[in-house]
């Protein structure tokens, strides 16, 4: 390791402009003579739009254009999708419904856009969209899943009977119903995963500008994926052709997964300045933002799991039911199944799983990926059973997940995952032994003695990350390959450019890409440069969610520095008259290995350019560009400790102390993945014990501001403890896993494991409210006193 | 509308702005100082902090008429040359990740930091806790940016 290379703390280079101010997010950034953008917006969970009367709205002062969803399909703009095909069991495809950027015959959620209103000013859009009449004829909504499914629900989407979008299985389903017949012992719980509001603090924002003269759009906005937003814009949405359209993806203030999709308003704002001949820029407001930013989880689950005799499982039956809103966004139909229920097997040798998945249309807003994606339900399942069933067959949960992990790898599980690297005991060693786990009783002794409840829980979590192998997701209906890109260009001077795919926005990229650079030639850090988000300037890119910039992103920059080195070896072979094979790259020169012979960094970059002494028929230059697929998955995995304490008389519960022991392969800078973690905790603890998504039964949101929506402050959180045993992924050159979402995927079993020992009652749902947790207490005392 | 003028980040600035413009509108597209930033419209998420005659405001929620006259100190106008110690606390111990929330965030740490050492009160971790109720991120899980309190306090009470 080097001062700034793989494993080192370095501070991050991209902070200074935060801390200063100067950081330059979408909604900074303003156009000459830019216009403004509002959006009027069903305030019906479900009607018919029978008429749009824009007259006054267009009289008043600074308004430019009111648009309506009839002219934009008119002007051919064609309807969002989803972009991975699930098919039923039966083989028949999934049933979309039509998503149009502006509703035009029917609204199906509440926020659901209707008209834009382009103005001089935020103000005077805003207050003409107010002006804008809407006629609607009411319909009733449904907005629970397991509701929509019922006989007579209301039908969201026509080509949807029963709101049904598929009916999907994975695994054997007679040879789990076999084995659980057969089980010495079967643990059953029926599970909701909570839905979500992802909230990253930069509220989404798009300019889009059209330039009549080159009869090109130059789109900024808010993406996790900048290039895949331009793909899709282009050729599903028909907004421009693709060499037509740049797309920029400036500093951008937290995605989770939010920011992954395109939404109707950036389309809308890109026709609009087409329509207009004007830069036209719209900026989410908070409510806007829980309206229509693409919520996660909304899963209702029921799970049987059987062990034999000497408590090994032997399988593993679960039926879900998973919301996915008014309509299917971008990646909605991969979340609750090929994300979802192929790591149902946990960290566990389980020879039979079987799993059913239903996905159901409501009149709630889009219901997509945030943080985790499907594994922070899977692990939730998974470890909730398992503590359920340690507590049904009296013994300690941590040895019955030890009896049962997965010891050899690579390891087959029944769904799907090929697991290629691990030592699930040793992460639950080391989380056991930092939490004290054996001191536990006297701890809970003591705090009986105040008054207090105390509990703890456990969650040995595994994931799936660096998504994916192009073709294998390909075979499961992805409609894109999942591969990354990279380019790195060394300058004249020696000084390098490193171009990606990739997308940071808050991982600290420009750092750690930075550093796996500086550690392969043995150059500083300040003299590398990262670019990205912007497509204009990198060629393609999948972006980043599902924590990929690791294990893909990075491993494309890998694959093009070896290349690099190759080229910058034949150059100073040539000119060093040596053999290429004797030279190595270190510290900032090409030096013949074991020798002083050598020629500066600088020196071969400035050789490359010049190009007056290269070997016969080398091309002048030194950029290398590549594309790097993965093999396989990789899978970071890890056992979270969390102790609490439970006030009987209030239900408030405090966490004492809150542990992780995390396998993400190697690391390339502690400090960041160290904060990663931490903001993936408390994005759990959230999920655990604060938010939740509340539609009435009109569906009306009813947590649209952070007055209603919990969001995790300060004070709901403990400092952490944060450590790591790695075994490295043999899936990728520098053997990374990926590290943005196990915080958010191990934490909320571990909590609610905690809080139910505490209490005593295991029957408790997500978020678990003082008054949930009050209610759960009373109802195991009463349940005690009646025995 | 409204004349306003204000001292910000220690020069004049002047505008005639509709009666009804929040400072943090007046801040960041009158004067263009987008260090400022909204993330949310209740006033709850602190993104907005910027300090009023030393005194930490949300300026989403104040009017710029209000602070006719009063001495503004934005982001921008927290460094002097060099970074204010709480801006390097926060540099130095990843008290930062998105950034989105980081200005507000510094500027209401040092407002924290300087009414406590006035007060003559420790600053301990259930205190920096408490105080940042006002303040949200969704990055940081708020560990370094307590770490980043605890030592920009230090630095600060240092310098």
């Amino acid at each position: 390791m080097t001062e700034q290379g793989i494993g080192a703390r370095v501070l991050r280079k991209e902070d200074k402009r935060f801390i200063t101010g100067k950081g330059r997010y979408t909604d900074d950034i303003r156009n000459e003579r830019q216009a403004y953008a509002a959006f009027v917006r069903s305030p019906h969970a479900h009607a018919k739009v029978t008429g749009i009367d824009s007259a006054e709205a267009e009289k008043m002062d600074g308004v430019i254009a009111v648009l309506n969803g009839k002219q934009l399909t008119g002007d051919g703009i064609g309807n969002l999708i989803c972009g991975w095909a699930v098919n039923s069991k039966d083989g028949s495809p999934m049933n979309m419904g039509a998503w149009s950027a502006l509703a035009t015959d029917k609204v199906r959620y509440v926020g659901d856009a209707v008209v834009l209103v382009v103005a001089e000013t935020q103000a005077a859009a805003r207050a003409a969209a107010e002006a804008v009449v809407v006629d609607y004829e009411e319909l009733p909504a449904v907005v629970h899943a397991v509701d929509a499914l019922k006989d007579g629900a209301p039908q969201v989407h026509e080509n949807a009977p029963g709101n049904l979008i598929f009916d999907w299985g994975i695994g054997e389903e007679a040879a789990v119903d076999k084995a659980l017949s057969g089980a010495a012992h079967v643990t059953e719980l029926e599970i909701v995963n909570n839905r979500l509001s992802p909230n990253p603090m930069e509220p989404r924002s798009a300019i889009a500008t059209y330039d009549e003269a080159e009869d090109h759009y130059t789109l900024y906005t808010t993406s996790q994926n900048p290039h895949v937003a331009r793909l899709v814009l282009s050729a599903f949405y028909q907004v421009a052709p693709e060499h037509k359209l740049r797309v920029i993806a400036p500093d951008v203030g937290g995605g989770f997964g939010s920011k992954i999709y395109i939404y109707p308003e950036e389309i809308a704002c890109l026709w609009a300045s087409m329509k207009t001949k004007r830069s036209v820029k719209w900026t989410s407001s908070r409510s806007e933002a829980f309206l229509t930013d693409a919520h996660g989880r909304d899963h209702v689950s029921t799970a049987r799991i059987g062990f034999d005799e000497n408590n090994r499982i032997v399988g593993l039956k679960v039926d879900t039911v998973a919301n996915l809103g008014a309509y299917m966004s971008l990646f909605s139909s991969a979340v609750p199944t090929y994300l979802y229920a192929t790591l149902l097997s946990g960290q566990y040798d389980i020879a039979n799983i079987y799993c059913n998945v239903r996905t159901v249309y409501t009149n709630t807003a889009p219901v997509d990926a945030y943080r985790g994606a499907g594994r922070p339900e899977a692990c939730f399942l998974v470890e909730r059973i398992m503590e359920t069933a340690a507590r049904e067959l009296g013994v300690d949960p941590s040895e019955l997940r030890r009896a049962n992990f997965i010891k050899a790898f690579p390891h087959q599980t029944p769904v799907i995952m090929t697991y290629d690297a691990g030592d699930f005991a040793a992460n639950l060693d080391q989380a056991l032994e930092a939490a004290d786990y054996k001191g536990f009783p006297a701890r809970r002794e003591e705090a009986a003695k105040r008054g207090k409840l105390r509990g703890i829980g456990l969650a040995s979590y595994i994931e799936a990350c660096g998504i994916a192998p192009s073709a294998a997701v390909g075979s499961l209906g992805a409609g894109v390959g999942l591969w990354e890109s990279a380019e790195v260009r060394v300058n004249p001077v020696g000084t390098i450019e490193v171009l990606t795919g990739s997308h940071s926005h808050g991982q600290g990229h420009e750092t750690t890409f930075a550093q796996v650079v500086a550690e392969r030639f043995g150059l500083p850090i300040e003299n590398i440069q990262i670019v990205h988000g912007d497509t204009d300037k990198v060629q393609f890119g999948m972006g980043t969610y599902g924590s990929r910039s690791g294990p893909v992103g990075l491993s494309a920059i890998v694959k093009a520095l070896d290349k690099v080195e190759a080229k910058v070896k034949k150059i100073a072979a040539h000119v060093l008259e040596v053999s290429e094979d004797d030279l190595v790259v270190e510290n900032g020169e090409v030096k013949v290995a074991g020798t002083d012979r050598a020629m500066a960094w600088h020196e071969v970059g400035l050789a490359a350019y010049t190009a007056h002494n290269l070997p016969a028929g080398m091309e002048p230059g030194l950029k290398e560009g590549a594309f790097y697929d993965p093999e396989n998955f990789t899978f970071p995995a890890g056992t979270y400790v969390c102790e609490v304490e439970v006030d009987p008389e209030t239900g408030e519960t405090k966490i004492i102390q809150f542990v992780a022991s995390d396998d993400f392969g190697t690391i390339i800078n502690p400090m960041i993945v160290e904060g990663q973690v931490h903001g993936g905790i408390a994005q759990g603890v959230g999920q655990a014990m604060l938010e939740t998504v509340v539609y009435d039964e009109e569906g009306q949101l009813l947590s649209a501001s952070y007055m209603d929506y919990t969001m995790p402050r300060a004070d709901n959180v403990p400092s952490f403890v944060i450590h790591h045993h790695s075994t490295k992924s043999p899936s990728n050159p520098l053997g990374m896993k990926g590290c943005g979402e196990a915080g958010a995927i191990g934490t909320p079993p571990a909590v609610i494991n905690a809080i139910t020992d505490a209490i005593g009652n295991n029957d408790l749902q997500m978020p678990a409210t003082p008054p949930r947790v009050w209610a759960a207490l009373q109802a195991a005392s009463t349940k005690i006193a009646a025995e | 509308m409204t004349e306003v003028s204000m001292t910000v980040n220690g020069k004049a600035a002047r505008a005639s702005v509709p009666d009804n413009t929040l400072l943090v509108d007046f801040l960041r597209e009158h004067l263009r100082l987008t260090g400022t930033h909204v993330g949310c419209d209740t006033s709850q998420c602190g993104a907005c902090v910027v300090h009023v005659n030393g005194r930490a405001v949300k300026s989403c929620t104040t009017l710029a008429a209000s602070a006719e006259g009063a001495e503004v100190t934005t982001i921008e106008g927290l460094a002097n040359g060099e970074l204010h110690p709480m801006q390097a606390a926060f540099k130095e111990n990843h008290g930062l990740q998105c950034g989105f929330c980081t200005p507000g965030m510094i500027m209401s740490a040092t407002d924290m930091v300087a009414r406590y050492q006035a007060a003559g009160k420790e600053l301990t971790e259930e205190a920096i806790r408490h105080e940042l109720e006002g303040n949200i991120c969704r990055c940081t899980g708020y560990h370094n940016i307590v770490r980043a309190i605890q030592d920009g306090a230090a630095k600060m009470a240092a310098g």
